[in-house]
């Protein structure tokens, strides 16, 4: 399994033979508080990194989920539907939101996990 | 100046650091929103046994004097003479133009009225009373007086009174002396509790401590009391909302119905009479996806409404919410569409409340 690279926006990715894995990290979860829905993207959507294609919604808050990458959805992770509070048990594994196939390159601004873990730090 | 610099704290500031209570700002004070059970674990656990809520930034006063009640009277639809020692009363201060000011709780103390309001109207309601009085009746604000709520089933058990639901009285909890009040904002039975400042930490703690009682944030308690169908001033009530608009006709005493002497009586009693073009309703969205405050309600691809608050309701099991529609659409039942980031989502219009009261009557 390749190494996590993660997002300002609080995205996680797994690159896998050219798709990404992608979902929100611990620290997004925890900060969002109790999901209990969530809207994901159709599969076969052309998505540009930084634009927001899902919608997570906590008892509070609304917050979108942003694409990391440039490319296309080729899958969603449809039991979150019914059991949005997979994101707060396992927002690494389970809790997955869509795959991209990338399309060209990551960008250079994603952050390893140590990266992560001091930007966060950052924003007390 | 970031606002972290003019936050307020209550007398419970570090009891809730000690907690692990997640801090926001809210009506000028610094306050716990969760602690780290959750927002979704807090409100349930105050549904099914009880749920410890710090409301210090709330304003309380006492109105002393011979003619007390007849003075507030004049800012109130509410029957404050009528209200017998002993007993709380839900009421509305009203403007010029019969639209809300803030809402209230008054208590008939025997020799003072009890007043609670709106930590964000404070500064606005207690001037206001302050103008209307009659030399001999004075205003006392309390600002070294926290206020504690304790709610849930449990509660009845734990801290046994002989107030019924909305009785006042003096009571000792742990050795200190309060003034409880069978009251709160969740739809459950519980205690609502004026405390002296210095005080207030002994007591919060020998209530953590009690079986059963978990500190609850100001999440929870926006969810409780919206599936309670409660009303959340600067959300669901303002100064351009009469309270029939709000249907709290039922705040209005009988007799100030006929009497009219109140500060906006033409303006509610011209809606009572020919009725109002917008009423404030219940609403269960379809599916789970919650609609928040501000969200355009439409009928029929017509905008007829807005929601003022919304969410998901964690006792309900689904997304609730509360807002004014036009008069014509609020029958329980009506066929609604809420615009939720560009979609029609549907919606019916639902009786209140969401989730059962279980006032000791």
């Amino acid at each position: 399994m390749s190494e996590m690279k993660f997002s300002k926006d609080h995205e996680w990715i797994r690159m896998e033979g050219g798709v990404a894995t992608i979902g929100i990290t611990d620290h997004a979860q925890n900060a969002l508080g109790d999901v209990v829905f969530v809207d994901l993207p159709e599969t076969g959507r052309v998505v540009t990194s930084g634009e927001a294609v899902a919608v997570v919604e906590s008892v509070k808050a609304a917050s979108d989920v942003y694409a990391p990458i440039n490319g296309k959805i080729v899958e969603v992770n449809a039991a979150l539907v019914d059991d949005p509070a997979k994101i707060n048990v396992e927002p690494t594994g389970e809790g997955w939101f869509f795959k991209i196939e990338l399309d060209g390159e990551l960008p250079d601004d994603l952050m390893d996990a140590d990266g992560y873990a001091a930007y966060v730090d950052t924003l007390g | 100046m970031t606002d972290s610099e003019v936050l307020l704290e209550t007398p419970l500031a570090s009891l809730h650091k000690e907690l692990g209570g997640r801090m926001v700002p809210f009506a000028g004070y610094s306050m716990p929103v969760q602690y780290p059970a959750g927002i979704m674990a807090e409100h349930l656990h105050c549904r099914a046994q009880a749920g410890l809520f710090d409301v210090s930034h709330m304003g309380q006063a006492e109105l002393i004097g011979e003619g007390a009640a007849a003075a507030l009277e004049k800012l109130t639809p509410a029957d404050v003479q009528a209200l017998k020692p002993g007993r709380q009363r839900y009421g509305l201060l009203l403007n010029e133009a019969g639209g809300i000011v803030d809402d209230f709780m008054v208590a008939n103390l025997g020799d003072r009225l009890f007043l609670v309001v709106n930590a964000s109207r404070k500064h606005i309601d207690l001037p206001l009373i302050e103008s209307v009085l009659p030399s001999g009746v004075t205003l006392k604000p309390l600002p070294d007086r926290a206020l504690i709520a304790i709610q849930g089933p449990a509660v009845a058990a734990l801290i046994p009174t002989n107030l019924t639901f909305m009785g006042i009285g003096e009571i000792e909890i742990a050795g200190i002396k309060v003034l409880a009040s069978r009251s709160g904002y969740t739809g459950e039975d519980g205690l609502e509790i004026s405390v002296p400042a210095d005080k207030a930490e002994a007591l919060a703690r020998a209530l953590l401590a009690m079986p059963g009682v978990m500190p609850t944030g100001l999440g929870a308690r926006d969810s409780l009391r919206l599936e309670a169908g409660l009303c959340l001033y600067g959300n669901d009530l303002d100064e351009t909302t009469s309270p029939v608009e709000a249907a709290l006709t039922w705040s209005m005493g009988k007799r100030r119905r006929t009497e009219w002497n109140f500060v906006g009586a033409d303006v509610v009693r011209d809606h009572l009479d020919n009725g109002v073009k917008r009423l404030r309703v219940g609403i269960r969205p379809e599916g789970r996806q919650p609609a928040r405050g501000h969200t355009v309600i439409q009928k029929d691809g017509a905008a007829i409404g807005e929601i003022t608050s919304g969410g998901f309701g964690p006792s309900v099991g689904a997304p609730v919410a509360m807002g004014y529609v036009a008069r014509d659409a609020a029958a329980d039942d009506a066929a609604i569409d809420l615009m939720v980031r560009g979609k029609a989502l549907p919606a019916k219009v639902s009786p209140m409340p969401f989730h059962p009261h279980r006032y000791a009557r």
